[in-house]
């Protein structure tokens, strides 16, 4: 016997991409699923170091829940995640260990920087402190606020989904993609 | 009897005559400066002797005065008497061409990290102790960031303009 | 196969591991490196290393008037930012000799130990993450947020708060704040009863942290530990109680203490101390309360020279303006000094060593950050234990980078 759905009965469902469809069969652009399949299902790194970790936890606990963006699993292993959150001050210490991960990680691969330490060094104008991250990696969304609250985390992540919808196929072996990736020294 | 702070100084100029100078006493925390040479044998004493009792060091940690010259380098201790509930202060000056301190590691094993905290800010070369490296900073730095002829900020960003912050 | 194959001298191979338990690690505490060798399981020798969150806290307050500084101190301990600040603030008003009326101070007293409870509510629900219970975690991170709302309503930001002034607060709380806090009282207590139940006795929990990570009171006292750590070890020292700050005093509390000084321990000291919180506030918001008329209006100390006058007054009195302007340029009157003065935050006695020379920037501060203290004992408390065992260490401990390395 079932009840029926009182709450939550206005969820927006993602739209199946447009296509021919017939009995038992759908053909449509390759592409399109792929994003589909993609922007839905991130698996995001949270390389926490400071503050800003801290918030990341109360988004991903049940309040402000991320999960339901399809980040269920946070993998913590670079080899099997596709989104580098970077949460916090990154110092020069760090600076080799965070390339580090970023090297280890598989294409394609996002970065999030969040927070004002991760994005271009904060309130530390320090010589300890790195001022910003985009010094050592490419970054994709910048995500600004001291720090940040849930929902501009969760406004980042969507920005994030909406560049892993418009990617496309072949952008990792175009020469604009190999020229940026030249520029930050990664083979 | 209560341990109060002129008792204190009683028993420690007793105990080293003449030795001990500067006795203050700002904001209610006796303070005083010792010579360096002596400054194991002060935390010794304040250790073991049974009325003083200070067996706490709270913090350790250096302060720079350019202006002293052959002084510039001082090295403050604060010491806890958890039993009275009594706190002191006291300072230890040392030359910055060569700063050399005895360590405390022996006695309070908590002066381990904080001297090489100092060490990695001042460059106060403490003698005894087991693994006097860099803490905090990178390994490869070279100078001592807490000196006062050291900037804050570092030296090679290019996208700052000077005359917003009032040095151009 | 029961005894060891011994290699013979000179292989390549080696009889131990060596493990990198590296700066980036999947338990959510920090920045820190330990490099293991272990003998199988068992951890023979860790060797750490921090520093990788180093931001030059002591270099860049000495280029900052006092009232700048207090966002730096937030960054400390960054789980209860409003701990931090209450102690830098009376650090100032200790150094200027300011005097801090009464409501003020309970006022203190209700943010100080919803920070406490904060802090400690991440520290217990962590160790229960790190063994494996994933459940009290999320449950008990919506109660934060009911403690981040208060927060917001009073200074408006959720975690580095930034709270109160030299000489009280900003503004005066709102009967919505007040409300909130009800809220929070009357849910509050349920919630970390069923918490408790969840872990406290149960089987699970007590064979992975009875016994794990132990240190003795005369041991703890020479590392340095203080605060729930030190508890836990057997020693009652708690700042609130030998060195009575902000009226506590006034108010009736008990210090829980512990035996042993293991992971069981240290969660059952940190467990009754967010109990004896809960009591505090509810003493501090009667006798908040119990003020009528003009005194329930008085958010501030009455000093002029260091509290920024009212806005209106600013445009309208020649005093006033002159106070503002004297403050935000920096020309108020410093006493040359030096002073020390330690608050009990969430990890133990958090002390401030200000040395002011008459400018308007101090001349050293040195913040006497208690993580990094009674982290020289890690090495001690996991050798001989297995790998888990010291990851349960190491978040039982509560270890903040931001704190250990400032």
């Amino acid at each position: 016997m079932s009840r029926p759905v009182q709450y939550n009965n206005t969820i927006k469902f993602e739209g199946i991409p447009e296509g021919y469809m017939g009995e038992g069969f759908m053909a449509t652009n390759l592409e399109k699923v792929v994003s589909l399949a993609r922007k839905n299902s991130i698996w995001p790194l949270p390389f926490a170091t400071s503050c800003c970790g801290i918030e990341f936890m109360a988004t991903a606990a049940s309040h402000y829940d991320l999960a339901r963006f399809g980040a269920e699993r946070m993998s913590f292993s670079p080899r099997q995640c596709d989104l580098l959150l970077v949460m916090g001050t990154i110092a020069k210490k760090m600076g080799p260990v965070l390339r580090q991960v970023y090297l280890q990680m598989a294409e394609p691969r996002w970065v999030l920087s969040m927070g004002a330490c991760a994005c271009s060094g904060g309130i530390f104008d320090s010589y300890s402190v790195l001022q910003g991250i985009d010094q050592v990696i490419p970054v994709d969304v910048y995500v600004p606020g001291c720090p940040p609250r849930p929902e501009a985390v969760l406004d980042g992540f969507m920005k994030i989904q909406d560049l892993v919808n418009a990617e496309g196929l072949r952008r990792r072996n175009s020469d604009q993609y190999k020229e940026l990736m030249a520029g930050y020294g990664i083979q | 009897m209560t341990l109060t702070n002129e008792t204190i100084q009683q028993k420690l100029t007793d105990k080293f005559p003449d030795q001990l100078t500067d006795w203050q006493q700002p904001y209610g925390m006796l303070t005083f400066t010792a010579p360096k040479e002596l400054n194991l044998k002060v935390l010794q004493f304040l250790y073991d002797d049974a009325e003083l009792r200070f067996q706490f060091l709270t913090d350790l940690q250096a302060v720079h005065y350019p202006g002293n010259k052959g002084a510039e380098l001082a090295v403050v201790y604060h010491l806890h008497n958890l039993v009275d509930n009594v706190r002191i202060r006291f300072k230890v000056f040392t030359n910055i061409e060569k700063p050399d301190v005895f360590s405390a590691t022996a006695l309070y094993r908590s002066a381990n990290h904080m001297e090489r905290e100092t060490y990695d800010f001042y460059g106060v070369n403490f003698i005894g102790h087991p693994n006097l490296t860099r803490i905090l900073n990178v390994d490869e730095m070279d100078y001592f960031p807490m000196r006062k002829e050291f900037p804050l900020e570092e030296q090679s960003r290019i996208d700052k303009d000077d005359e917003m912050f009032g040095r151009g | 196969m029961s005894e060891h194959i011994l290699l013979p001298e000179g292989s390549i191979e080696k009889q131990t591991t060596t493990l990198n338990l590296g700066p980036t690690h999947p338990a959510t505490h920090g920045v820190f490196q330990n490099i293991l060798e272990l003998d199988g399981e068992r951890i023979l020798k860790s060797t750490s290393t921090i520093g990788y969150i180093h931001r030059a806290f002591e270099k860049i307050a000495e280029r900052r008037p006092l009232y700048q500084i207090t966002p730096l101190t937030d960054r400390l301990n960054y789980c209860s930012s409003p701990l931090n600040n209450m102690g830098w603030h009376i650090t100032c008003e200790k150094l200027l000799g300011i005097k801090i009326p009464k409501r003020v101070d309970y006022l203190r007293v209700i943010i100080m130990e919803l920070a406490r409870i904060s802090d400690h509510l991440i520290c217990n629900s962590i160790v229960g993450v790190d063994s494996g219970a994933y459940t009290g975690f999320l449950y008990v991170m919506q109660y934060r947020e009911l403690i981040y709302e208060i927060y917001e309503e009073i200074c408006g930001s959720r975690l580095t708060t930034t709270i109160g002034r030299i000489g009280g607060f900003e503004r005066n709380f709102t009967p919505v704040a007040f409300q909130k806090l009800e809220k929070f009282l009357k849910e509050y207590p349920r919630v970390l009863k069923e918490f408790e139940n969840l872990f406290t006795r149960n089987r699970i929990f007590m064979d992975r942290t009875i016994g794990c990570g132990p240190i003795g009171a005369e041991r703890a006292l020479n590392y340095g530990f203080t605060g729930p750590n030190l508890r836990a070890a057997g020693v009652d020292y708690d700042v609130r109680v030998h060195t009575p700050y902000s009226s506590y005093e006034d108010f009736d509390f008990i210090v829980p203490v512990g035996t042993t000084g293991d992971c069981y321990d240290r969660f059952l000291v940190r467990n009754e101390e967010m109990w004896q919180s809960l009591s505090i506030i509810e003493q501090a918001y009667q006798k908040v309360q119990e003020f009528k008329g003009a005194e329930a209006e008085v958010f501030h100390a009455d000093s002029p020279a260091y509290y920024l006058p009212p806005k209106k007054d600013v445009y309208t009195k020649m005093e006033a303006l002159i106070y503002h302007f004297k403050i935000v340029m920096g020309e108020t009157e410093m006493p040359v000094g030096e002073v020390y003065s330690s608050v009990e935050a969430g990890n133990g006695e958090l002390g401030f060593y200000l040395i002011s020379d008459g400018g308007r920037t101090p001349y050293r501060l040195h913040f006497r950050r208690p993580c990094f203290i009674y982290y020289q004992a890690f090495e001690e408390l996991v050798k001989g234990g297995m790998l888990s065992d010291a990851i349960i260490t190491m978040s039982s401990l509560n270890l903040i980078a931001g704190e250990m390395d400032a």
